[in-house]
């Protein structure tokens, strides 16, 4: 299977502190990667640097074949990103969010009209479609914050920290609905602490400890959840 | 140019709905006029003593008024982190700084109509260069609105930014507000458009020159 992303001897650094140091990584088409590690590790950094909000200091990503220095703007059209922040306006209702999203993303009406159907019904959230964003809970947002991110059919999905404030049941209907994404061969790169969850989502689980990856190894490679914590405590106290 | 428009539809439409930004702006600045004109009292029978000062009071109004205005503007954009989903969107940095000049700018003129026939009435004018009045405000909030909007984006991650944001503006906008000021002095004695040339020329040049330098270092502004 090709690579959807390919990084090379990636580096960054605030000032004198580097807060990543080479990392080469590899991601397949399709493939659901989740990257684990302490506070401070760069995952977050890594992540920012994948979705062109922040320049590496050193080294090259390309995503989908273009370069993130480069061709920031063609990466954008790519990706979707899911955050703990929704990015989503309070004022406007669900609808009028994801249009504005799909509007940006330079979709045509018809298209638009569609997508907005169908991706409001896929998070369930027909019933507050035309309500105020601000009067949604916590997970409602959520679920909308994935149909925004996916309005125009990216395919490559950034999680940051997606199951940060999410009830059990809330972080349940995230997984149903990122699940769907399945058939789509949507390539998932997901950063998180909550390893009981994400660990059963991915496919290939990394370990960033320090600015390096430290573990790389595929879901079956990893046994179980508690095998991994023990893993991931090993590595991070190295 | 469509994507700025979408971007300056959205912030608008959000405030329509609230109202939270336009209702502090009108408040302040009839505020400004009333106050003004009260403290101003039996000055206001001199039109001499009136058109030398009533100038400078419509511009405070202005541009207080309008600082309120921009320190929300970009504010706004941080709950939930709109700011970042904006700048993942497929767009030049430009497009995002076009639309919020556009919101800003139909935010004030909408102060301004509000504010202008209050103005008229309170200091008791007898306004006859209504649309070289016109055009000096269009002007003077252009440029006011051009430096404002970028450093509102540039103060906008700073926890002092109500504070910064005025501090940097006012000395960066005196070229506009001295020839707004002057020019509508000369409109309230009457001048007509050949009266106040050199001061629209001033206003223009102001415009364009900031207008482009923010278009160059605005992605500067909001970058991490």
């Amino acid at each position: 299977m090709e690579n959807i992303v390919s990084i090379k001897s990636l580096s960054k650094a605030f000032g004198s502190h580097r807060v990543l140091k080479n990392i080469d990584l590899d991601i397949k088409k399709g493939e659901f990667i989740t990257i684990f590690g302490p506070n401070g590790a760069g995952k977050t950094t890594l992540m920012r640097i994948m979705s062109t909000l922040v320049e590496p200091s050193a080294g090259s990503i390309s995503i989908d074949g273009f370069d993130v220095k480069d061709e920031p703007v063609e990466i954008r059209k790519r990706i979707g990103s899911i955050s703990h922040e929704t990015y989503l306006y309070n004022e406007l209702t669900a609808e009028e969010n994801l249009r504005f999203f799909g509007r940006m993303y330079g979709m045509d009406k018809n298209h638009l009209d569609a997508r907005v159907d169908e991706l409001i019904e896929q998070v369930g959230l027909e019933y507050r479609s035309n309500d105020r964003v601000g009067t949604f809970s916590r997970g409602m947002k959520q679920r909308l914050s994935i149909a925004r991110a996916l309005i125009h059919e990216p395919p490559i999905l950034f999680l940051d920290e997606p199951y940060t404030g999410l009830d059990q049941h809330a972080a349940s209907t995230f997984e149903h609905v990122l699940r769907g994404l399945d058939a789509q061969n949507t390539t998932k790169v997901m950063i998180s602490h909550n390893i009981d969850r994400s660990l059963k989502m991915c496919d290939r689980v990394l370990i960033l400890n320090n600015g390096n990856i430290v573990f790389d190894k595929f879901r079956h490679e990893v046994g179980s959840v508690d095998d991994f914590k023990n893993t991931y405590e090993s590595f991070i106290h190295e | 140019m469509i994507r700025s428009l979408h971007i300056a539809a959205k912030d608008l439409k959000a405030e329509f709905r609230t109202k939270q930004m336009l209702n502090s702006m009108v408040i302040f600045s009839l505020l400004v006029i009333v106050i003004f004109s009260i403290s101003f009292g039996d000055l206001l029978g001199d039109s001499k003593i009136v058109s030398q000062l009533a100038p400078g009071v419509l511009w405070i109004s202005f541009t207080f008024a309008g600082m309120l205005g921009l320190s929300r503007s970009f504010a706004s954009e941080l709950e939930n982190g709109c700011l970042e989903g904006l700048k993942l969107c497929p767009v030049d940095r430009s497009a995002i700084y076009n639309g919020k000049i556009i919101s800003n700018a139909v935010i004030m003129f909408l102060v301004e109509i509000i504010t202008v026939p209050l103005f008229v009435v309170l200091f008791n004018f007898n306004i006859t260069g209504l649309f070289e009045l016109a055009i000096v405000i269009l002007l003077g909030t252009i440029g006011f609105i051009s430096v404002g909007t970028l450093l509102s984006a540039l103060t906008v991650n700073t926890r002092t930014r109500e504070l910064l944001l005025p501090v940097l503006l006012l000395p960066v906008i005196i070229p506009v507000i001295i020839p707004a000021v002057v020019a509508t002095g000369k409109i309230l004695t009457n001048g007509d458009i050949s009266d106040i040339s050199g001061e629209l020329r001033l206003l223009l040049v102001y415009d364009v020159i900031f207008f482009v330098i923010a278009q160059l270092v605005f992605e500067y502004a909001i970058g991490d």
